[in-house]
């Protein structure tokens, strides 16, 4: 009975934070509604037994990656509130609406299907049950059966880093004197 | 009235439409970014079900990689859209349609 309270609260919480996100104008709000979907998420993780997963999930996405994007929202100004009024591409909005209902429909019954006949083999990279915490199970398999994809992972995270800063910082006098098209791209 | 595997994927169904249809509606690109960082929620969640219904491991650890994955994601994206509005500010999905300077 609680599981169902749970579920139908957190459900509520992710899907009018969702509709928040698309529906809000402006684009503070947006972020401010796709932290409520994250929360909700990781409500729902907990009720999985996915514990450090929810940490994470609060932490990575409601912690970092939103007030990142929050970050940006402030330093380019770009707070101003969209006209939703105008339509760029005639009966853009209703065919998005269409597809979405399709594929919602798709979606759902393959769900359903997939729920029927479950498919995928049990405990392949270790049981869920049984004794210890979840995050020493999710350790276990990380550090053994995973650890060249977990390498692989550091490897990506130093490439965003570097790709981050090289995209981020402005280029200085001489290379934009050095690049007479970047820099007639940028007066315009 | 027990809580069923089923109904978590039909909720992430609905929240990976929800951020489809508002990637395909909305033109801020920032707004863009979020509405696909609501369908890597969906997936993840999926991914949780499925871990908890086979009674695996795996399901978390990918999607503690997606974690990892959007995360890097977002900062190169982000990049890319503060480098995009210096030189054009207020610019939308149909002003970076072209990949020249």
């Amino acid at each position: 009975m609680v599981d169902t309270i749970v579920f139908v609260l957190a459900a509520i919480i992710i899907l009018s934070g969702a509709l928040g996100v698309i529906f809000a104008r402006n684009p503070v709000h947006s972020a401010l509604m796709l932290i409520m979907t994250l929360f909700g998420v990781a409500v729902l993780f907990v009720a999985q037994d996915a514990h450090f997963l929810a940490a994470v999930q609060v932490i990575v996405y409601a912690g970092a990656i939103v007030v990142l994007f929050l970050f940006v929202i402030m330093l380019l100004g770009v707070d101003q509130a969209d006209s939703l009024e105008v339509e760029p591409i005639g009966g853009q909005r209703p065919a998005a609406g269409v597809v979405a209902l399709a594929s919602v429909g798709l979606i759902v019954l393959l769900a359903v299907r997939s729920v029927q006949v479950t498919t995928g083999a049990r405990e392949v990279s270790g049981a869920l049950d049984g004794e210890g915490s979840n995050l020493v199970k999710l350790a276990r398999v990380l550090f053994t059966d995973d650890v060249f994809a977990f390498e692989a992972t550091s490897v990506l995270l130093v490439i965003a880093v570097v790709g981050a800063v090289v995209l981020a910082r402005k280029p200085a006098a001489d290379e934009v004197a050095d690049a007479p098209d970047r820099s007639a791209g940028s007066s315009r | 009235m027990t809580v069923e595997p089923t109904w978590y994927l039909v909720l992430s169904a609905l929240l990976f439409t929800i951020g489809g249809a508002g990637l395909l509606v909305r033109r801020n690109p920032l707004v863009m970014f979020m509405c696909v960082e609501l369908m890597l929620n969906a997936v993840n969640l999926t991914f949780v079900t499925f871990a908890r219904m086979l009674n695996d491991t795996g399901g978390q650890v990918v999607v503690f990689f997606v974690l990892v994955v959007a995360a890097a994601e977002v900062v190169v994206g982000l990049g890319i859209i503060v480098a995009i509005l210096r030189r054009q500010p207020g610019a939308d999905a149909d002003d970076i349609s072209l990949l020249k300077g």
